[in-house]
């Protein structure tokens, strides 16, 4: 076919020992790994997660659409407000904002040199994420524990879960369960939450035998907590999985920035801006689940 | 012309780097681009013949419904139990209908999740794209392995779900719900959990991809001077990152109807089995559908582009010319890639979602095909005047062009609503989604295939068998499916057990003729011929790896990019001294010069 470059012959490709400092200059490196490429001015972690970041835009997005579509098809009056405890949904806000300038500060640190200043701040920010978590599955907690009994009379329980007696079994009628809550007045939603603010809550034992169905508010309960659980059970993944890579950083690794400091700051940077996204992401969460 | 001078120590010592590592290492657990591209390429060859084998056994039940399946029946019952095989009153077994349906879903997710976008953009993505932009490896090898190692795991629990009670998923590729949520087995499950992870794979590819071709294209390889199977490639890139997370959300909540049991996909007042569902109610299948096909259509382009990109390479180099209108091709595929984000709702024009919403995708189907149009041009127009060489992979290439043809102007009755009315959910879709993925995406896949063996292995495959290979491949493809479209504009509709023999003449429905019915038979027949042209292929390309014959230059084609710029097979970090690149990717045949081809490297 072709001369003019022909094949490299395989004995070649064998055995030549050369010693390491040579085979390490000859070797094709992967460049960019510390330093900027000049026309891009990006290192290629930096690259990597701003694409990752896009894809997971296009995650959130998504269900944040179908919380509108859902919401938007919901027949009316029926689409529950007030569920969440506002207060509780406020603090774990202000928990995140401050994890944000902390992880900024932590990075700012580094750039400074100043190892001991970066881990003093990047653990106030693992104690936020894990204040986060902790909020969140009280909330979660309390969701669970959280009941509305249909009653044979037609009448409506709803309340927190006080105790079930010992011989409590719904499938063969025995036993009974006690409430914190009140009888809601209508069945629809709307009227729900209005008398709910209200209404004197106190103990109500229900016979297990009055019960035509129990239901707790998990994310069987109604598509509202459905996307609830769904976005926010995501989301909490996020936190986590957010933390534990800041975690093992700030730890296990931290022995790079005394062999590479520069690449030690960007892996703090490139973690950091997937925390930024993550405290962002709760920042749309948090007004469309708790307050709208 | 000596664009590598391939100095004496510098192999030696990169293989000597290479000969360190474990097998393990090397094989199971690779970081190297190279390797984990040969591993993509044969689990999704593999697969591509498991979804063969299912739709073949399907082909049997379509052509003589209800009738023993030959040979292997009894093992099918053996192996998948009585549930999913029906004794035949003659003796033997035949498929249950639950396992036609699991057969028909699966073969669709084989074949489009682990079988094409694996080999057309992972495989061939992961082996030519470092070389032809002239990098060491993917910018981020850990990354690369990962990928691999997820595509594998949602593989196996794909298979697996085979084998646990009640079988595989039964409704169909795309999954709709209530359907699909309200079947009573784990079936489902596992197709969502599959799902997951070929998702995790390809977000984790197209990330490296992306990052790959933006950040290690060699000094001089400037945007415009990127072969246009790396533009195609980096296109298809975005497609998965950006279409596959609303997907991946979609498969989170239809789990979360199946296993936590609330109502994503699911609308008040289902009614199961004659049953109110006990369920909160409330959810949308619309939702389904929109977040599928959000994925989806983007999904038909991620199967095309990377073929595309091949069959431009090997136009390019066996015409022995330039690409007519290169630049023509690089914004054509870029229109695409950001048009195909606003069509997807042509898949659903039958759902009632309303005729403005209609009206605006049926606009944007119709200018999407321009630019598909365009490509399709400029790769005609490329033969023209070329002294072209008729070797395999240039067949399967030129082949590529009709059959590409025949798939995309069949899709345009699709794209407008009043047609599609009339031809949704028939074999005339079936025809024209094979048109383009199977001789089309696949031919691309065989041409790719015969075209880089000699770089991979050093070895060429047989040209006498591969031509074998690619005229029985062409026959049958075409006696497979062009009866489609036939019988699916006389009414004949996909997903049929029977192969739509209850509804022939029948006198209450609009009867479908007869004779559209019987041609289940002459297509099952060429299906399976089909199976049977591989062979040559198969044995061809085991044969070469030991046999072939040694390639004498390391630029096998006479080729102008990087990739064949590099030692036989390419060694860990691929080139001998990074590349500097000072010219475009296709100068063929170059006034003045003293060969027909000037390599992207040559100063
Ligand atoms: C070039 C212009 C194209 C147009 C106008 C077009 C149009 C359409 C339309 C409107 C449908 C939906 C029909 C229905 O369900 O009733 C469809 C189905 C389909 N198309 Fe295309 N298409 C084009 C190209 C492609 C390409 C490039 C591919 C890539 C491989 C492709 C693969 C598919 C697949 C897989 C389906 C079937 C989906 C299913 O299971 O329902 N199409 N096409
Ligand atoms: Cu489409």
């Amino acid at each position: 076919m072709n001369t003019a470059c022909p094949a490299t012959p395989r004995i070649l490709l064998r055995k030549t020992n050369l010693d390491k400092p040579l085979w390490e200059k000859l070797f094709m490196d992967i460049p960019y790994i510390v330093k900027p490429r000049e026309d891009t001015g990006l290192y290629n972690a930096k690259v990597g997660i701003w694409l990752f970041l896009a894809s997971e835009v296009m995650l959130f997005g998504a269900l944040f659409s179908s919380y509108i579509l859902l919401r938007v098809g919901a027949a009316a009056g029926t689409w529950p407000h007030g569920l969440l405890n506002v207060a509780l949904g406020t603090i774990n806000t202000l928990v995140l904002i401050c994890s944000s300038v902390t992880v900024v500060m932590s990075w700012a640190s580094l750039k400074l040199g100043n190892f001991g200043r970066y881990r003093i701040y990047q653990s106030i920010t693992l104690l936020c994420a894990l204040t986060f978590l902790g909020i969140k599955s009280v909330e979660y907690h309390d969701k669970f524990n959280h009941y509305e009994v249909i009653q044979t009379d037609g009448r409506i329980v709803d309340g927190h879960l006080v105790e079930r007696t010992k011989d409590f079994d719904l499938a063969k009628k025995t036993g009974a369960v006690t409430l914190l809550g009140h009888f809601v007045e209508k069945t629809e939603a709307g009227a729900h939450e209005a008398t709910a603010k209200h209404a004197e809550h106190s103990n109500i034992t229900i016979p297990v035998a009055q019960i035509k169905k129990m239901e707790n508010y998990g994310p069987w309960h109604s598509t509202y907590l459905a996307i609830y659980f769904t976005l926010t059970g995501l989301h909490a993944l996020h936190v986590f999985a957010g933390a534990a890579v800041i975690f093992v950083i700030w730890g296990p690794l931290a022995g790079l920035w005394k062999t590479d400091p520069a690449r030690y700051t960007n892996r703090i940077e490139i973690s950091g801006l997937f925390w930024h996204f993550v405290d962002l992401v709760w920042i749309f969460l948090f007004p469309v689940l708790y307050l709208l | 012309m000596q664009p590598t001078t391939h100095a004496l120590p510098h192999p030696g010592v990169l293989e000597s780097h290479h000969e360190e590592l474990s097998f393990w290492r090397k094989y199971i657990f690779a970081t190297d681009h190279k390797v984990i591209g040969i591993q993509y390429g044969i689990t999704g060859l593999s697969f591509l013949f498991f979804g063969f084998c299912l739709v073949a056994l399907m082909r049997w039940q379509l052509a003589y419904p209800g009738a023993s399946i030959p040979v292997i029946g009894g093992s099918l019952n053996a192996i998948l139990g009585d549930a999913m095989m029906n004794k035949s009153p003659q003796g033997g077994y035949f498929m249950a209908a639950e396992l036609y349906n699991a057969f028909g879903a699966m073969h669709g997710t084989i074949m489009v999740f682990l079988a094409i976008v694996p080999l057309a953009f992972a495989a061939f993505g992961n082996l030519i794209v470092p070389l032809q932009i002239g990098a060491a490896d993917m910018a981020f090898p850990r990354i690369n392995m990962a990928s691999y190692q997820a595509y594998f795991m949602g593989g196996v629990i794909m298979l697996v779900s085979f084998f646990i009670p009640g079988g595989a998923a039964q409704a169909g590729w795309t999954s709709y719900s209530p359907l699909a949520s309200i079947i009573a087995t784990d079936g489902q499950t596992f197709w969502l959990i599959g799902m997951v992870f070929l998702i995790t794979s390809s977000l984790l590819g197209a990330v490296n991809f992306i990052a790959t071709i933006i950040q290690l294209r060699a000094p001089g390889m400037t945007w415009m001077r990127l072969p246009f199977f790396c533009w195609a490639q980096f296109v298809t890139a975005f497609l998965l990152l950006l279409a596959f997370p609303p997907l991946e959300a979609a498969a989170v909540m239809q789990l979360m109807d199946k296993v936590a049991h609330t109502s994503f996909f699911l609308p008040t007042g289902l009614v199961i089995a004659g049953k109110a569902a006990e369920i909160s109610g409330g959810g949308s299948p619309l939702l389904w559908q929109h977040l599928f096909w959000f994925l989806g259509h983007p999904e038909v382009y991620v199967l095309i582009l990377p073929a595309m990109g091949i069959v431009c390479e090997i136009i390019a180099n066996n015409t022995r010319k330039p690409i007519w209108g290169y630049k023509s091709l690089v914004y054509s595929v870029l229109v695409i890639g950001f048009l195909s984000f606003i069509v997807w709702a042509h898949h659903m024009y039958l759902t009632g979602m309303g005729t403005k919403i209609s009206t605006f995708f049926q606009t944007t189907t119709m200018i999407i095909s321009v630019p598909s149009v365009i490509i399709l041009t400029c790769l005609f127009l490329s033969l023209w005047g070329g002294s072209i060489r008729f070797n395999t992979p240039m067949l399967f290439a030129l082949a590529f062009l009709p059959m590409f043809g025949i798939g995309g102007l069949t899709g345009l009755p699709l794209g407008f609503n009043f047609s599609d009315i009339h031809l949704h959910d028939t074999y005339y879709i079936i025809a024209h989604f094979h048109y383009i993925v199977a001789p089309g995406t696949i031919f691309g896949l065989f041409a790719g295939i015969y075209y880089w063996f000699p770089k991979v292995t050093g070895r060429t495959m047989s040209e006498h068998l591969g031509k074998i290979h690619f005229w029985g491949s062409l026959i049958f493809m075409n006696l497979v499916f062009l009866p489609m479209f036939a019988q699916g504009m006389a009414g004949l509709g996909r997903r049929m057990y029977d192969g739509g023999a209850t509804y022939a003449n029948s006198a209450e429905t609009i009867g479908i003729p007869l004779d559209m019915i019987h041609r289940n038979v002459s297509i099952s027949h060429a299906a399976w011929a089909l199976g049977l042209a591989q062979i040559p292929f198969i044995f061809n390309f085991f044969w070469s790896l030991k046999h072939g014959k040694k390639v004498t230059s390391d630029n096998h084609w006479g080729s102008t990019t990087l990739e064949w710029q590099t030692p036989t097979p390419p060694p860990h970090g691929n080139f001998l001294k990074p590349p500097v690149v000072y010219r475009g990717p296709y100068e063929y045949s170059v006034p003045g010069h003293a060969q027909d081809f000037t390599p992207q490297n040559q100063p």
